[in-house]
């Protein structure tokens, strides 16, 4: 590789919701007592409106920080929870990214290493790619995965150009060793005793991949500064940074406490937090656990310093929301049979052939521009919007996903069907013109008004339950900004 | 060159039924209910009906498409029937295609109906429905309540008018409609209410609680109209005449364009100042005897009430807390009960509002009745703020 290729930018996304573990614990450890033990902290929890879709994408767009890359080669979404089994879920992605048709796509699945597999091989093919991860896991009640996992989704940028960080080094082992499953059609993971997993799991087989990957690159084990590695069995980690010879400190906080494990997303997200937090000359070491072992070692360069401000992992962290209705969890996740009442009735059957027609505008906001009088609109009509132009065809796309907008009117309606009542919507009025009515995401009960700052965010419109299709589209969430 | 409605159409008979939760009875059932009354009144036979209009709306629910199912319930003798549908202005839609045949020459005498049967859905409000084609894509999951609650939010913002002083005005125009409503024996809800009841009801769509939507109901309300020649000639005097029939329907600029900031109605300003010229009227506020409006909303009747240049911009509270427009004020407003206790089902509601203003220009209004009415004028709004149909309809005392 040259000197000039490798991750151009990250970016982060974590459902805004936090539930809290003791309010776990308080509903189901009347069950299961152990989970007591583990009801310290908050983990991630997706909106009723979310899936590794529609989280990925706002990882991307954190990670792109506003700009579609035209280089952009490849897009791979990596997930265990990927919404469709057959249709391209990264096309989806791409096309809400405004990537264009001249792309490579690829999801990437089955292995909780999917994440870290999807990388480590954009970074071997070597052209320009964007490699996002996305996590929406589903766990039994009362279990303990329940408390462990956590939602979310991580993005980063390779390619040419100015890397913030260069691969060093990587190794991969696979093991069938299977510490947890989910065969085909189960909702949930069904896993192994702990303390094997712990003793012939990743304490013999991560040290292992570690030290093939010094020992074929001859990079200093001590040089590591920081260790991304997912895992949430007490100790385990910091055994294995002491048994691979890595520096004391090295090991990164694996947001067990503030987000939980988001399973083929997590070790990208650990990696997307280090690069926030490194300086030039750091080294980070990947590792990644699941039918074997990714290891990748990178080297943080100049670059960092002149990196766009973005979010990343510390600003999705703030922006948050802490839950404590367990029963709203459950309901989310469908794991209780609630009266959704007849309004929920109305059959969501989703033409293909109009999506397709209208893909860009309902899967991309992309609206139109006048070249006569410069007005912009949404949706485009074959006549400009401006009563004094009505000018025929006369509209460029004009994409609005990432043009600002204020709130122009709002309500929270109760009588319309919204898995999460009240539905909150209203007109909006997008920065530079162009607006539409709009339902709302992630809005605080009461604390809308008139003129709040919006930023569109990409989010399920309807889930048509008979037919297993997931309809998406953009909704406006407050931005947090003045 | 166009010179409007006034005064060449009159009504020749009307009809009503009792709105309400009627579950003993058919959409057809309503539709004679109707028609019986409006036949006995116009004085007339049904083979001497040569046009009809038909208004329904949410036509799925009940009585299914075209002009077949009133053709086939009232037994109309092989004549033209054209089934009409324009949001909650279908009423008065039917009513307008039945006026403009008549003062076209083409017939004598139509017929317009409008019924709606709200009450075979299995739960309370407006039967949810899809949007069509691309508009399930994209637009957002709005229901009725919510779109026009968004009116309270816009018109406080740019009025900086407090949440609470906007709502107990809110409150007054319910409990009116209501003190109205008890008095009218088709009225759906006949309840008094107080202002209390109104402000600590459950929320429907914030700020709009139960008691600001108005009834979801089933009923059916007709017009037969005819020249004012034919009226006389069937010995009909005091005749009521058409003097305005106006319609604007949105096109896109509120919702994607301009300077629309939510807090109004810009078609209901368009078709109102029409409305107002086609009938000749320079000062609505003096001349205006009756107003029935599409208060689907407590905050629909404040809002247009400024839209219909009656109360000034910003000012529509000080007019509805004054009283201005109470049974006994100045103007009233919703005489009958209005939407929200006579009764809104959809494709009969503009065919109701003329009934009641029917009734009173021609001294027939009983407790309600005003003392010497001249020009009435109802009001549609159908769709939401941001995209709609509103119509304006002006009748009064022919020749006046």
């Amino acid at each position: 590789m040259t000197n000039d290729f490798g991750i151009l930018s990250y970016g982060a996304y974590l459902p805004r919701r936090r539930l809290q573990r003791k309010s776990i614990a308080a509903a189901t450890s009347w069950f299961n007592p152990g989970l007591r033990g583990l009801a310290k902290g908050e983990r991630t929890m997706a909106n009723w409106d979310e899936d590794s879709v529609t989280m990925a994408v706002e990882a991307a767009r954190d990670c792109l920080a506003g700009v579609a890359p035209a280089a952009l080669g490849q897009l791979m979404l990596a997930s265990t929870t990927h919404p469709y089994d057959d249709r391209q879920n990264s096309a989806i992605v791409a096309n809400a990214l405004h990537l264009g048709s001249a792309l490579r796509v690829l999801d990437v699945t089955g292995s909780l290493r999917a994440g870290t597999s999807a990388l480590a091989t954009a970074l071997a093919v070597g052209n320009d790619a964007l490699v996002c991860a996305g996590e929406h896991r589903l766990a039994k009640a009362a279990s303990v995965q329940e408390m462990h996992y956590g939602d979310g989704a991580a993005a980063l940028r390779v390619g040419r150009g100015a890397p913030i960080a260069r691969l060093v080094a990587a190794h991969s082992e696979t093991v069938d060793f299977v510490h947890q499953y989910r065969g085909h059609d189960r909702p949930h993971d069904y896993a192994w005793e702990e303390r094997w997993i712990r003793d012939e799991g990743y304490m013999k087989i991560v040290p292992a991949a570690l030290a093939a990957l010094f020992k074929a690159s001859g990079a200093a084990p001590a040089a590591v500064t920081h260790f991304c590695m997912p895992c949430t069995l007490p100790r385990v980690a910091a055994g294995i940074a002491k048994r691979a010879g890595l520096a004391e400190g090295s090991l990164r906080d694996n947001l067990a406490a503030v987000c939980g494990d988001t399973g083929a997303a997590h070790p990208l997200l650990m990696l997307a937090h280090a690069l926030e937090e490194s300086k030039p000359g750091d080294r980070i070491l990947v590792a990644a656990f699941g039918q074997g072992c990714d290891a990748l070692l990178f080297e943080v360069t100049d670059a960092i310093s002149k990196l766009p401000p973005r979010g990343g992992v510390t600003g999705a962290l703030a922006r948050r929301r802490e839950e404590s209705n367990y029963q709203r969890f459950l309901a989310f996740n469908d794991h209780i049979a609630l009266e959704r009442g007849m309004r929920a009735e109305v059959d969501q059957g989703t033409p293909l052939s109009t999506l397709y027609r209208n893909r860009d505008m309902v899967t991309g906001l992309v609206g139109g521009r006048c070249r006569k009088c410069g007005t912009p609109q949404f949706p485009r009509g074959r006549y400009c919007v401006n009563p004094s132009c009505n000018a025929l065809d006369s509209q460029d796309d004009q994409p609005f996903s990432e043009i600002g907008a204020r709130v122009m009117s709002y309500t929270a309606d109760v009588l319309t069907y919204s898995p999460d009542p009240p539905a909150y919507y209203g007109m909006i009025q997008f920065d530079g013109g162009g607006r539409m009515m709009a339902d709302f995401a992630d809005v605080d009960d009461g604390k809308l008004e008139v003129g709040m700052p919006m930023r569109m965010m990409f989010r399920i419109k309807e889930h048509d339950a008979v037919r297993g299709f997931v309809r998406y589209f953009w909704k406006a969430a407050p931005s947090g900004k003045q | 060159m166009a010179t409007g409605i006034r005064d060449k159409v009159v009504i020749l008979g009307m009809g009503c039924s009792k709105f309400g939760e009627r579950w003993d009875r058919n959409a057809e059932d309503l539709m004679v209910e109707a028609f019986e009354e409006g036949l006995k009144d116009a004085g007339i036979g049904r083979n001497q009906i040569e046009a009809a209009w038909f208004g329904t709306a949410i036509e799925e629910q009940h009585v299914g498409k075209s002009g077949v199912p009133l053709a086939m319930t009232l037994r109309l003798p092989y004549i033209p029937v054209t089934r009409v549908e324009n949001y909650c202005a279908t009423g008065t839609e039917a009513f307008r295609g039945a006026v403009y045949a008549v003062a076209s020459g083409a017939v004598d005498i139509a017929l317009a109906l409008g019924v709606e049967k709200l009450k075979d859905t299995g739960y309370g409000g407006l039967p949810q429905r899809g949007r069509g084609g691309l508009n399930n894509f994209f637009w957002a999951n709005i229901s009725a309540p919510g779109s026009f609650a968004q009116l309270a939010a816009a018109y406080r913002a740019k009025h900086r008018v407090d949440a609470k002083d906007l709502k107990r005005a809110m409150a007054h125009i319910s409990v009116k409609s209501h003190d109205n409503g008890a008095l009218n024996p088709k009225a759906h809800l006949r309840n008094r209410i107080t202002e209390d009841d109104v402000m600590n009801a459950p929320m429907i769509a914030d700020p709009l609680g139960l008691y600001d939507c108005c009834g979801v109901s089933d009923g059916s309300a007709c017009a037969i109209v005819t020249t004012p020649d034919i009226a006389r000639g069937l010995g009909k005097k005091d005749l009521v005449a058409v003097k305005a029939l106006q319609l604007a329907v949105s096109n896109g600029q509120e919702v994607q364009y301009g300077d629309w900031d939510g807090s109004y109605f810009a078609t209901t300003r368009v078709a109102a100042k029409r409305a107002y010229r086609e009938a000749d009227i320079d000062d609505p506020r003096k001349r205006i005897s009756l107003f029935d409006v599409h208060d689907c909303f407590s905050v629909t009747e404040l809002v247009t009430m400024e839209d219909l240049g009656i109360s000034e911009e910003g000012k529509a509270i000080d007019d509805v807390l004054d009283g201005f427009y109470d049974a006994a004020g100045k103007i009233p407003c919703q005489i009958d009960g209005g939407l929200k206790c006579f009764g809104h089902p959809i494709g009969a509601s503009g065919l109701r509002m003329l009934y009641e203003m029917y009734l009173q220009l021609s001294g027939r209004a009983g407790e309600r009745q005003r003392a010497d009415p001249v020009l009435g004028m109802t009001h549609n709004l159908g769709g939401f703020p941001s995209q709609n149909v509103s119509s304006v309809t002006i009748v009064g005392s022919y020749g006046a």
